[in-house]
């Protein structure tokens, strides 16, 4: 078959879009876009990146890139593809139809289209307070527009609204009783979806009596999915309520009224964003990677997952835990009080090595017990999302460390190993193994095009991340501060080597979309985003 | 008497041995993964002694630095210490308004900067001339902002904000504002 005709019909006769069902579809569409805002991230971190070699931007441009590169990054591209793989998993896993097919779409929309508007923000308007919107950063308008504000603000409101309708959408999904079935008792759900139930068991075993429940009414996957959507929630009423308050500064401005930006206190205003915003990089992230690896581990070896009870009751605590670790994030901070700094900043904070740690565990342990097992592409990714959290969430407990983190915060440190090893090798290659995984089920038996392509996707964006975050990481220990370029080389050797490991990072992704373009075909692509032909509430067409 | 120098050089190292082990330890499952027969499941107690020795290693990294990184304590007992210099430093505008135009420090003085902003969230760092980082805060509008240090090398360093206000303040530095005289050892990358 000619190469044009296998780009445009795909590897096999490619993607069969009318075969697809409503949930499939919907599904599909919202990874693929995700996938897309990941290559605009992988781009806008390519330009930073050559910014830190040689400057070729201006001040405001770069600035400008930078904020909306981690918009871009966590709400487009993660957000889209966590949410995308949810709205099919729990209903899969549930053996039930998904509550609303309409509402899973109006959420990829809103939230395309909320990252979409904040990053014209920051392309038309240079808008750059940066993500953590420090007070009054945002509403300075003696450096930004109020309109690009404005802007901002609105993408982040779409984006948020998008994602209350998503965990809607899931909660109700865990628990309404579809039309023709008996009555689901709720109480059961409840219990088992906070892994309730996997606390009572273990206590129940610790006193020598039958366990609570034998069978849970929820999956462990889907109940790390709902744990890990309590703190999507909270974060996204946090934020909201911020854009709120920045909102009321910026119409003021726009209609001439003029208010003090030190009636709000920056150090509360600060404890209060972070709150919401830790429960993504230390709530929902962490629980939702910890359920994935479960499903992956049980579904590449068809075993139960060792340790089911105490990986259940850890998530419950991995959950509580999230709430309490935002201080860590104001060590740095000295009216912050001593003694959140060193409770919810230090000690608990430390419990995310263990719950995650035990995560890492209970899913390699589950591997070994199914030895020999073949290196597949889920696999494989597994390994490299399990290794990346492994490497950065101790990099993350040293740092959250007082003593430390006099010398480690806003350097490179804090990005590098830290925060780009979580991200791009933790939380993207264990999305990448799920994408693997599910590829042939979402698409109906679809083929990868190349296996060799999918080891240069591997290798690529392995090493890629796990380099840069060591080069950055090696600035920041020799001082380089994040969020800075220095004019005078002062940290070019590193920042070349960093900028190399990244360029691996965006041809993995090149490689990687050109392989699932080829696999399921142009038209299969395009077809994804037309009206599903099946009228099914199911999950999968019936002859699948 | 540790500096930040010498603690991060042994983070450094710490960290590489730990990642390069790790690494290892991945590289090896992965290989004994596709190979040999599973013999049964891992003890609970093995589990068991796993979580253990992870909360013990949580806590134990705080006591270690605490016991060993000389800063910590005073920084946490640092309104009861009654310091021996003190430097009011505003900051508004992007620029840092110092009390002086070189603050000398006298070797062993506990030192008390403290950093009030008139508009933004600034950061307060003090770095060599190698860029290198002595320590850093953060410059909170309508907060306290106090950090007490003590110095035990003679050498000259820069003020560099260390928290992003803007792009205005992108380049937020004052070259040679702090000189510290009077020990007996020198700092060999802020001379
Ligand atoms: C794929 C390749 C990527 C490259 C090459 C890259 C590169 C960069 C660079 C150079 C910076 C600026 C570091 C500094 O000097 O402060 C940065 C910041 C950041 N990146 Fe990435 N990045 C990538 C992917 C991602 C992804 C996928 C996410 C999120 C899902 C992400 C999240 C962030 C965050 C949160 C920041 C901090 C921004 C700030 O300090 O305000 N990055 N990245």
């Amino acid at each position: 078959m000619s190469f044009v005709n296998e780009f445009v019909n795909g590897n096999e006769g490619g993607l069969k879009h009318e075969g697809l069902t409503p949930v499939q579809k919907v599904t599909l569409r919202t990874v693929v876009v995700g996938l897309l805002f990941y290559g605009l991230t992988a781009i806008e971190g390519m330009m930073m990146r050559v910014q830190e070699i040689e400057p070729f931007l201006g001040t405001d441009h770069f600035f400008s890139v930078m904020t909306v590169h981690p918009i871009v990054g966590i709400f487009g591209s993660t957000y889209l593809i966590v949410f995308g793989a949810f709205v099919f998993l729990v209903p899969y896993l549930m053996k039930k139809p998904l509550y609303s097919i309409r509402i899973a779409n109006i959420t990829w929309v809103l939230i395309a289209l909320g990252a979409l508007t904040s990053w014209s923000a920051g392309f038309l308007f240079s808008y750059a307070p940066l993500y953590t919107l420090y007070w009054p950063l945002p509403v300075d308008f003696n450096q930004f527009m109020p309109a690009a504000a404005l802007i901002f603000v609105l993408g982040i409101a779409f984006i948020m609204i998008g994602t209350v309708l998503f965990i809607f959408n899931i909660f109700a999904t865990v628990f309404y009783t579809e039309r023709g079935h008996e009555k689901r008792p709720i109480k059961p759900l409840v219990l088992s979806a906070l892994g309730i139930d996997g606390l009572l068991n273990l206590l129940r075993k610790l006193r020598k009596k039958p366990p609570y429940s034998k069978d849970p009414a929820v999956s462990l996957p889907v109940a790390a999915i709902f744990r890990g959507s309590i703190d999507t929630l909270f974060d996204a009423f946090v934020i909201l309520s911020v854009g709120v308050l920045l909102l009321v500064y910026i119409i003021a401005k726009m209609t001439g009224t003029s208010m003090d930006a030190s009636s709000i206190d920056a150090l509360l205003y600060k404890n209060w964003f972070w709150w919401g915003l830790d429960l993504i990089a230390d709530g929902l992230v962490l629980i939702y990677v910890a359920g994935a690896w479960y499903l992956l581990a049980s579904l590449i070896t068809g075993k139960k997952l060792y340790m089911e009870n105490v990986a259940r009751a850890a998530l419950l605590i991995e959950l509580i835990v999230s709430w309490g670790v935002w201080s860590h994030h104001l060590l740095s901070d000295q009216a912050q009080p001593n003694m959140m700094k060193l409770a919810s900043g230090e000690m608990i904070t430390a419990f995310e090595l263990v719950t995650q740690g035990i995560a890492i565990f209970v899913t390699l342990v589950t591997l070994w017990s199914a030895r020999p097992l073949k290196m597949t592409n889920p696999l494989k990714f597994l390994l490299g999302g399990m290794l990346g959290f492994a490497l950065a969430v101790p990099a993350g407990i040293l740092q959250a460390d007082l003593g430390l983190n006099r010398i480690l915060h806003n350097t490179q440190w804090i990005i590098g190993p830290h925060v780009h090893v979580a991200i791009l090798v933790g939380l993207t290659m264990t999305l990448h193994s799920a994408i693997y995984l599910l590829f042939p089920i979402l698409t109906n038996g679809g083929k990868l095009w190349s296996q060799k392509l999918a080891n240069f996707h591997f290798w690529a964006h392995l090493l890629g991340g796990i380099g840069m975050g060591a080069f950055m990481g090696m600035a920041g220990l020799d001082g380089m501060l994040r969020r800075s370029w220095y004019v005078n080389g002062e940290f070019n050797t590193y920042m070349i080597l960093a900028g190399i490991c990244g360029a691996f990072l965006l041809f993995a992704w090149i490689a990687f979309i050109f392989n699932i373009v080829m696999s399921v075909g142009l038209k299969g692509l395009i077809g994804i985003f037309l009206p599903s032909k099946l009228k099914t509430k199911d999950t999968l067409p019936e002859a699948a | 008497m540790l500096d930040s120098a010498d603690v991060l050089s042994a983070l450094h190292l710490v960290y590489t041995i730990y990642s390069v082990a790790i690494i290892l330890l991945f590289g090896w499952l992965a290989f004994k993964l596709t190979g040999g027969k599973a013999k049964g499941l891992l003890r609970p107690k093995l589990f068991y002694s796993y979580v253990a020795l992870l909360v013990f290693i949580g806590v134990t990294i705080h006591i270690l630095t605490f016991n060993t990184i000389p800063w910590v304590s005073n920084d946490l007992k640092r309104n009861e210490i009654k310091p021996e210099q003190t430097f009011h430093i505003e900051v508004a505008d992007h620029k840092f308004i110092l009390p002086q135009k070189k603050l000398m420090i006298q070797c062993g003085k506990t030192v008390l900067f403290d950093l009030d902003s008139k508009d933004l969230t600034y950061g307060f760092g003090l770095v060599r001339h190698d860029e290198s980082l002595v320590f850093q805060i953060q410059v909170v509008p309508g907060s306290k902002n106090t950090l007490l240090w003590q110095f035990h090398k003679n050498g000259t360093y820069n003020i560099r904000s260390t928290e992003y206000s803007g792009p205005k303040g992108a380049s937020m530095k004052v070259d040679g504002a702090v000189e510290v005289v009077g020990c007996k050892d020198t700092d060999p990358r802020a001379s």
